[in-house]
């Protein structure tokens, strides 16, 4: 599926929810809480985004065609959006990933996850998986970061 | 002097009435920044609107107005921490320009290679990286002073770090982090027994208590307006004028001097030395305002109502088997940070969000605070004259409803 589909897809599911935060914040919290996403021994400092004031580690890895993402965080609801974002961005190729607009956090109405503080780790996460894909797009061959 | 309401006190901070995610709001974040009277808004209003002009400048009448002002700001300041001298009360932007003065102005002119300066292990970074800078730029070195368990600092541990190389302690009355009240005027008279000065960051004992620089024998006082109803970007330093007199200007520029020539300067003295350029004179005015609404309420009854509201809200989180309170010093204002077992403070502070309750989730700007207690931040509710035990009830409900949704 491509991203678009993928943001689609997600779009879809919240739309059951409605105008009830409680249960959109509660399929997040169980994203969050459900998915192993890097082992304890895989969460290496050099692997943190800084700035956040959860903790957030990131891992990709491209091989040579698309790029695949791991992500964890210290923080279920952070961990939760991450788990979304990386159900949307994950396999594909890094010039889709680079240029994708993400607009289905604000359709799903957690938009307030993308706000400008120094609270948030998202931001930053989408940020440094953007990086990630510009440097494989630039190198062109299979790597991990 | 009127009886204590809440109710009636409410109505004065338009910012209070609103909803945020259609709850009505809860402000537990008066740490961070205070909200602001009508008639504070108004002053600064009236200022532009009506009174604009540049102060010590101009020979006409509106310009002469204003300097009145402004000056009578100044003094409404000294009276407020009871400062000897209006000329002790030099305006800047807040409490981190505070700082930062003395340690550029007094550092400079006092503080050489080897010597040593004095903090808390309970300072806000504010309170910490001018220091260290300090150090770094002269050669000196950094010496932290331990805390307990409980968020205190013992008088006979600051006394037994002093040394003959200790050129100054700098240290905060109110832990912005755990609401300590630490007791600073012993403090002072034991640094004092060694001739060392003492710098006080008084930012979040103002809002709460009633602050005497004579009684506490200060050397440095510092505070910001807008965590006491007043308006941000301006904030005080206290310093006695012996001091004022020995440190030279923090920044150049206009306003600072007596004559210039291109073969030398001759400075104005304190505090027009340290206030080069054109200050938030809107600002002086609205701290001026500030505080002569805190002094129609009063200190006393200040002080009594919220020691109820933080007696009620420490008894209240309490009871919660999985919340644990950082910071059980038993001189406390009102100030309760927290953490959920388990939980991350973030998500605590966004569910909390959602239902109308502001509070501040993280670090709180004390990081070797929160090494110390070995916790990644923690949730802080800071409260105000104007909240409520009403308020307080519907928080604890609210957070009892965010652990139950994160668990």
């Amino acid at each position: 599926m491509s991203i678009e589909e993928n943001e689609k897809e997600i779009i879809d599911e919240f739309n059951i929810f409605g105008d009830d935060w409680e249960s959109r914040y509660e399929y997040i919290i169980d994203l969050g809480k459900s998915l192993p996403l890097l082992s304890d021994a895989e969460k290496h400092d050099n692997l943190l985004i800084k700035g956040c004031q959860s903790k957030m580690w990131l891992k990709t890895y491209f091989d040579g065609t698309l790029m695949s993402i791991r992500a964890d965080s210290d923080a279920i609801i952070t961990k939760g959006m991450a788990a979304l974002v990386i159900r949307v961005l994950n396999n594909h190729r890094p010039e889709e990933i680079v240029n994708a607009p993400l607009n289905f956090i604000d359709a799903i109405g957690l938009k307030e996850h993308l706000s400008p503080t120094r609270a948030n780790g998202l931001t930053s996460l989408i940020k440094q998986i953007k990086l990630d894909a510009l440097a494989y797009l630039s190198k062109g061959s299979s790597e991990t970061k | 002097m009127a009886i204590f309401n809440p109710i009636d006190i409410r109505k004065d901070f338009p910012t209070l009435e609103q909803k945020v995610n259609k709850h009505n709001l809860i402000y537990f974040d008066n740490g961070a920044t205070a909200h602001k009277p009508k008639v504070v808004i108004n002053s600064i209003q009236e200022y532009y609107t009506n009174k604009n002009s540049n102060i010590h400048r101009g020979v006409h009448t509106l310009s002469r107005q204003i300097t009145e002002a402004y000056e009578q700001a100044r003094v409404t300041v000294q009276h407020f921490v009871n400062a000897a001298f209006s000329h002790e009360i030099v305006f800047t932007k807040g409490t981190t320009d505070s700082i930062n003065l003395v340690a550029y102005s007094f550092g400079k002119r006092f503080v050489k290679a080897g010597d040593e300066v004095m903090i808390s292990a309970m300072e806000h970074h504010s309170n910490i990286l001018p220091w260290m800078q300090l150090c770094e730029d002269r050669g000196a070195s950094l010496k932290v002073v331990p805390i307990n368990k409980a968020g205190e600092i013992k008088v006979e541990d600051f006394t037994k770090l002093i040394t003959d190389r200790t050129k100054l302690v700098a240290i905060t009355h109110v832990s912005n982090t755990l609401g300590t009240i630490n007791p600073i005027k012993e403090i002072i008279h034991n640094a004092h027994l060694r001739n060392v000065p003492v710098l006080i960051d008084g930012a979040q004992a103002v809002p709460h208590l009633k602050v005497d620089v004579q009684d506490l024998d200060a050397d440095f006082y510092c505070f910001s307006a807008h965590k006491m109803f007043g308006p941000t970007g301006v904030g005080v330093l206290y310093a006695k004028e012996k001091w004022l007199n020995e440190m030279p200007p923090y920044q150049s520029g206009g306003g600072i001097i007596q004559t210039v020539s291109f073969e030398g300067v001759t400075y104005a003295p304190a505090p027009l030395k340290f206030e080069a350029g054109t200050p938030h004179i809107a600002g002086g005015i609205g701290l001026a305002t500030a505080i002569n609404y805190i002094n129609q309420i009063g200190f006393e009854q200040i002080e009594k109502y919220e020691n109820e509201l933080l007696n009620y809200a420490q008894s209240q989180l309490h009871q919660m088997e999985e919340v644990e309170i950082i910071g059980q010093s038993e001189h406390k204002a009102a100030v309760v940070s927290f953490i959920v077992k388990g939980l991350h403070p973030y998500d605590v502070g966004m569910i909390l969000d959602k239902y109308g309750v502001a509070v501040r989730t993280g670090h709180h700007c004390t990081q070797p605070l929160m090494d110390y207690y070995k916790i990644p931040g923690t949730i802080r509710a800071s409260l105000a004259f104007y909240n409520t035990f009403e308020e307080i009830d519907t928080f604890v409900t609210a957070l009892k409803k965010a652990i139950k949704m994160l668990s």
